[in-house]
């Protein structure tokens, strides 16, 4: 899988948030195998906590996707994807700008704003959208060359609100990647998203989260490459009513 | 001069973004600066000079999903 000028062989992307420890992230990376993790900017702290686990994460040897989360304007993005440009030295953004508190829906209209300044200023913008078609052409006429449509609400881990969508996203844009960010709770989920054609999924709290997000970073993985396996064999169309399997020729008359 | 860094207030005898950094003892590398909600770059640092009343942003690395 080709994303801007880069080969990715994982189709799995993960958050590093909300892990039990710095440690259990790291075993759930190195489980899952993915390359490349999101990480986010705050304030620093007097304990320079930050910078530990920054020092943490690149003993991983993970690509870094910094992203824009929390915030709710097109400025707030801008200015805080510069200066994760120049804190983890990407010209990667995952472009993130919240239009509503509760369910931290994209606000399409400020995201297509943020999207058309930042791929003018030379960033590779990974945009966080919803899966509308008409948003999605605004990205790439900005300059966008990845969408990421959500599966449900960040963090809900309902898994996919809207197949269908997602299924017309893939016939629109069939050359451009698409990664569902958001909403997968479940491997099955993943797998789902992979067999509908989406090009690799992006999660964090279903493994976070997780009993066991070491195994459940496995089980991601092999659910991922399972539906993308999935995807490519074309799997059957659905019929409405059954159809025996079994072949009726030669069936004896023994009634 | 009372300027806000990282919605604190203080009292600072700096007058550059850089010097400040250096009076509050902030000297990790792994830092990234804005003032007035506008991104400052690291080699800028010493020529920003600072207004009564300007908003500094520190941020660091920090897990994200």
């Amino acid at each position: 899988m080709q994303i801007y000028d880069t080969e990715i062989n994982s189709r799995l992307l993960v958050g590093t948030a909300q892990y039990p420890s710095p440690a259990v992230l790291v075993d759930a990376i190195n489980s899952c195998r993915c390359e490349i993790v999101t990480v986010s900017l705050r304030r620093e702290n007097a304990d320079g906590s930050g910078t530990g686990f920054w020092d943490t994460l690149r003993q991983t040897g993970t690509r870094i996707l910094p992203n824009t989360a929390g915030c709710h304007s097109v400025q707030e993005a801008v200015t805080t994807a510069q200066m994760a440009r120049e804190l983890f030295r990407t010209n990667w953004i995952k472009l993130e700008v919240i239009g509503h508190a509760d369910n931290l829906q994209p606000d399409v209209f400020g995201l297509v704003e943020a999207a058309r300044i930042l791929c003018a200023q030379g960033f590779q913008v990974f945009p966080y959208t919803t899966d509308d078609l008409v948003v999605g052409e605004k990205l790439l006429e900005a300059g966008c060359e990845v969408l990421m449509p959500w599966g449900a609400p960040i963090g809900s881990g309902q898994g996919l609100r809207n197949p269908d969508a997602l299924r017309g996203m893939r016939a629109h844009f069939p050359n451009v990647p698409l990664i569902v960010d958001a909403g997968i709770g479940r491997p099955s989920d993943a797998c789902q998203a992979m067999e509908l054609g989406m090009d690799a999924v992006l999660l964090n709290t279903a493994i976070a989260k997780a009993g066991d997000p070491a195994a459940m970073a496995q089980a991601m993985a092999q659910a991922v490459d399972a539906g993308r396996a999935g995807y490519l064999a074309d799997p059957m169309e659905r019929r409405n009513m059954a159809i025996p399997s079994t072949p009726i020729l030669g069936m004896a008359e023994l009634a | 001069m009372k300027i806000t860094v990282n919605a604190q207030d203080h009292e600072v005898a700096s007058t550059t973004l850089a010097a400040v950094l250096l009076e509050l003892e902030i000297t990790k590398p792994a830092i990234a600066t804005a003032l007035n909600s506008v991104f400052v770059p690291r080699e800028e640092r010493p020529a920003t000079t600072l207004s009564e009343g300007d908003r500094i942003e520190i941020l660091a690395p920090m897990q994200g999903g």
